[in-house]
């Protein structure tokens, strides 16, 4: 009997994947860690300091303040997301599946903002809200609201809302191909049979589609929300690094950046940077956590 | 053979820009990108005519992410020879963290004042390590043509002042005064630091601040974020969303009639808009308070260093000896008005509004930005970011003067040795 | 029948919120600068019809550069991720043996775990390696972030390939490197759909050449635009040409990969 030879093709299958991805993904997320355990005082070297770091975030004002700040914004930008992108985005799905003539023209454009990157996306609606051009307060002139204009990115109040709103105008997208793809799957018997019992169009939707799409509203869910808590790009095109007006429109993303690279004046402080990094990671793992353990179990029990 | 020696020739011809190259070229890496035109067509071909065995090329970053894309440039090595410096702290940073060299023995350092180099030294003066090029001034912009048409005159005083924008807003046809707030940093610069250093009189409330005799939220401190908030009800509307290049948009086109600017500015509006009538009138007195001195924030902007890492040395001091030297300094005056170069040498600039800027510093005293100099020193919180964000509050009407100027202190305070406890 | 119109009409008015933000940009990008405030919604006429502000473009910025760089690193990036990924997905859906399981699991984490916390440790590594300002460090990036989905994506593909052809070919001599050559085709759609979920992000990311490669010749198309935005801030017509050339291109791409792109979208998800 002949011994089977070391699977050496195995190995090289899978070893530059592997290579590729702990070298760029894995190790460098680890080193940040390792380094948000470390401090650096005046005039010394760096040493191991635990965390101390992490401990100076939650607990001194200076840091906590801005942290919790941006947090809770991070959060209602995630909110404002949920509430608004998923009845929209399965409005639009429930739409377009009725086949009606030209829906993949209506497809192709209202994806068209997905696939634009958020720098020409914030850019573009920074001038079209700006007072000194005007656009905004065209459109609402037009239809009798002209008072109601205001300067929304420079207001604290209404900035963050703001800047959501755009957001998920441009990210709609991609839940409502999820949606569409989900409702698609439903067989039309089931739909038919509805009907024939003399169901309108809105008792099909929520008896039917709706509960039949809940699966992807979880995904979609996640999705966001490992999106909205990594999100960077758009604040920073609209507000700058500093996500004024006083911070209302600061998030997690932009803590990081500024805390790290600093700005302006301000130095920048890779062991506190490390930490913020370091803090958001465990959020976004808990937030996939929760998903995968309590969504998905939940779905065990919507039997198609 | 015949018919090939004028191919041969051709060739040499053809290839002798490429056997002639062997000119050194140096890199500059600069925040100053609104520059780049002039850079490249009056600066360098004026040097290059001078040294023609020295190619230099100018190459900035954009001005909110020059810190950022330096750093990184220099970690890896990759930063150009010359590196344009920030005032104070940053520069001093680099110094430390040996990117940049020592300048003592460059020919033409002696050029320079101890005030002047002050903001490229380090903390106890005796090592050099940029050399200055320019302070910015500020000040105020007025358009000529609105002023004629509203029958108003410069202002002196605060009481000049208001009452000029009182009549500006009555008018109903321009904005009194063109400044926004969603950057923040002009509320703060063109603003607060703007007319802050009559009330607080000057060199002594700054250097007040850093031996911590005086307070952000006493004195001429406290009162500057009064008068700030004065202005409130004169901005163009929906300034909380108003930019700094939309402010500059406004003004240029003629729709607002003063602009509180920074002599920086003026190049700037004479390329936007040549044939806006521009005037200037210096930071108003407060004599109803006490302080009838003018003083200008005449702030040491820019100077320019030698990257440590540098491959071409020798040909990198030769420029920077260039630039200390007077010829730098008549050009870079006349090119770009509003910057006002540092060297000991008396020049003349054409432009007249730059030049009403340049006598300020006769009629007036001088000082600087307060959070530059080793105040700014602490990551989190930060003076000058605080500032910034007291200032365009203050603007927006979300903070009172008092808790703007409390809120500055107590972060101050809060990590600063001279300033604890007060 | 009234419903089918009402339906017409809901997308209709979403189309155009969809729209409307970027054909003003790009309508306006074509006009001059007192057209642009006085009359924005306007299309431009023979009088405020200008090219002024892609004039400043192209003396200014290199645009056509940026671009360059921007293909060379999604297309390269792309070309490593399918290469790297399907040998990989092979591996993982042919053979068994210990580790495989673990393998799988520890690729996928990367799809929830977000690669920009870890810029700290990529920058001192890009530092270290010297590979700062290079093209190569954000290809080596955007493949390290692009594999966790691809993996999955194919390794479920393959695993429900027909062993028959495999084992054919096998018991004919051939190797197992030509085996995974012959079923590559067999995972076309899979490999599609990667590409084209894959595709979008890279192209579109501010914030790795940003922090990695924000040298001049390194600059892609979305950094340029940023750059130059921050740049001429106060010319709108510059700014809005800027703007346009980095629309139009990706808009391009997208009508030309469509289909495959929703298709990619909802196939690889959904599971």
């Amino acid at each position: 009997m002949r011994r089977r030879p070391f699977p050496w093709h195995v190995v090289v299958f899978l070893a530059p994947a592997v290579v590729i991805y702990t070298l760029f993904m894995i190790y460098p997320l680890l080193d940040s860690l390792a380094l948000s355990l470390q401090n650096k005082p005046a005039n010394g070297p760096q040493t191991f300091v635990g965390l101390q770091n992490y401990h100076a975030l939650f607990t001194t004002e200076q840091w906590s303040k801005p942290f919790w700040n941006a947090f809770w914004n991070n959060v209602k930008f995630f909110l404002i997301h949920m509430l608004v992108q998923n009845p929209v985005g399965l409005l639009l799905a429930a739409l377009l599946v009725t086949r009606i003539r030209g829906a993949w023209i209506y497809r192709t454009i209202i994806f068209t903002p997905t696939i634009l990157s958020v720098v020409i996306i914030g850019f573009a609606w920074k001038l079209i809200l700006n007072p000194a051009w005007g656009i905004s307060q065209g459109i609402l002139d037009a239809v009798g609201l002209g008072n109601l204009n205001q300067p929304w990115l420079g207001l604290e109040s209404t900035a963050l809302p703001t800047l959501s709103l755009i957001s998920v105008w441009q990210n709609i997208g991609i839940p409502m191909m999820l949606f569409l793809a989900a409702l698609i799957r439903i067989p039309d018997e089931l739909m038919e049979a509805a009907r024939v019992d003399g169901a309108g169009a809105w008792t099909v939707f929520w008896r039917i589609q709706f509960p039949l799409v809940l699966p992807t509203v979880g995904i979609v869910a996640v999705l966001t929300f490992v999106g909205n808590f990594n999100a960077f790009d758009l604040i920073y095109a609209t507000q700058g690094a500093l996500a004024g007006p006083n911070f209302a429109s600061d998030i997690l993303g932009t803590f990081f950046f500024r805390t790290f690279f600093g700005y302006q004046l301000q130095p920048g402080d890779p062991y506190m940077g490390a930490t913020v990094a370091g803090v958001m990671l465990l959020i976004i793992l808990s937030g996939v956590l929760v998903y995968l353990f309590a969504w998905q179990r939940r779905l065990q029990n919507i039997q198609f | 053979m015949k018919k090939h020696l004028g191919i041969w020739l051709l060739g040499l011809v053809a290839l002798s820009p490429v056997l002639a190259q062997n000119k050194v070229k140096l890199t500059i890496e600069s925040w100053r990108n609104d520059d780049l035109k002039i850079w490249q067509e009056t600066i360098l071909p004026a040097f290059m005519k001078k040294y023609p065995n020295i190619e230099v090329v100018f190459a900035p970053s954009a001005p909110t992410e020059y810190n950022a894309v330096l750093d990184t440039k220099l970690k890896a090595g990759t930063a150009g020879d010359l590196i344009t410096c920030r005032p104070f702290d940053k520069s001093l940073e680099l110094f430390n963290a040996k990117h940049l060299e020592s300048l003592n023995n460059l020919p033409g350092m002696n050029n320079f004042s101890e005030v002047a180099k002050a903001a490229w030294s380090t903390d106890d003066g005796k090592t050099t390590f940029c050399v200055p090029m320019a302070s910015v001034i500020h000040g105020f912009l007025y358009n000529k043509a609105i002023f004629r048409e509203l029958g108003l005159t410069e202002p002196k005083t605060e009481a000049e002042f208001l009452a000029t924008l009182q009549k500006v807003q009555a008018s109903g046809k321009y904005s009194p005064l063109v400044m926004g707030t969603k950057d923040q940093w002009e509320a703060a610069t063109m603003g607060y630091q703007n007319i802050g250093p009559t009330l607080w009189k000057g060199e002594t409330g700054r250097k007040g601040l850093i031996n911590g005799t005086q307070q952000y939220n006493k004195g001429g401190f406290l009162q500057a974020f009064e008068a700030l908030a004065k202005w409130r009800p004169y901005l163009p509307r929906g300034y909380q969303a108003l930019a700094y290049p939309d402010s500059q948009n406004l003004f240029a086109q003629g729709r607002g009639a003063i602009y509180p600017a920074g002599s920086w500015d003026i190049g700037t509006f004479r390329q936007m808009n040549p044939k806006l009538e521009l005037g200037a009138f210096k930071p108003y007195t407060f004599p109803n308070l006490g302080a009838s001195q003018c003083v200008i924030n005449d702030h040491p902007d820019i100077a320019i260093g030698l990257n440590a890492a540098s491959k071409n040395k020798d040909a990198a001091r030769t420029f920077l000896s260039w630039v200390a030297s007077d010829e730098f300094a008549q050009l870079y005056a006349n090119a770009l008005p509003g910057f006002f170069p540092l060297a000991n040498v008396s020049y003349t600039v054409s432009d007249p509004v730059a030049q009403t800027f340049l006598n300020w510093r006769k009629e007036c005293q001088a000082s600087f930005r307060t959070a530059y100099q080793i105040l700014s020193r602490n990551a989190n919180p930060n003076n000058e970011n605080d500032l910034w964000n007291a200032s365009a509050q203050v603007l927006n009407g979300t903070m009172t003067p008092k808790q703007a100027a409390d809120m500055v202190q107590k972060n101050l305070a809060s990590w600063y040795g001279p300033q604890k406890g007060k | 029948m009234i419903g089918v119109i009402g339906i017409h009409i809901a997308l209709i008015a979403y189309s155009i919120l969809a729209l409307f933000p970027v054909l003003l940009v790009i309508l306006n990008a074509f006009k001059d600068k007192l057209a642009i405030f006085g009359a924005p919604y306007a299309l431009p006429n023979a009088q405020t019809f200008t090219l002024e502000g892609f004039r400043t473009l192209a003396a200014t910025a290199n645009f056509p550069a940026y671009f360059l760089n921007s293909f060379l690193v999604t297309a390269g990036s792309l070309l490593l991720i399918i290469l790297v990924s399907s040998m990989a997905a092979f591996a993982l859906a042919e053979y068994t043996f210990r580790p495989n399981t673990l393998i799988a699991l520890y690729l996928s984490i990367g799809i929830m775990v977000p690669i920009r916390l870890g810029t700290i440790g990529i920058l001192q590594l890009a530092v270290s390696l010297g590979l700062v300002n290079t093209l190569w460090i954000l290809i080596l990036v955007y493949t390290a972030q692009g594999i966790p989905l691809a993996v999955f994506v194919l390794t479920a593909f393959m695993r429900q390939l027909p062993k028959d052809l495999k084992d054919a070919a096998r018991i004919d001599g051939a190797s197992e490197y030509r085996i995974y050559w012959l079923t590559l085709p067999l995972v076309r759609p899979a490999i599609g759909s990667v590409l084209a979920i894959s595709m979008i992000p890279i192209w579109n990311d501010l914030w790795f050449p940003l922090i990695l490669a924000p040298g001049e010749a390194t600059k892609t198309i979305v950094l340029g635009a940023s750059v130059f935005l921050g740049q001429f801030v106060n010319d709108y017509n510059a700014v809005l040409a800027a703007l346009t050339l980095a629309i139009v291109p990706a808009v391009v791409l997208y009508l030309i990969f469509s289909q495959q792109l929703i298709r990619g979208i909802t196939s690889g998800a959904v599971k």
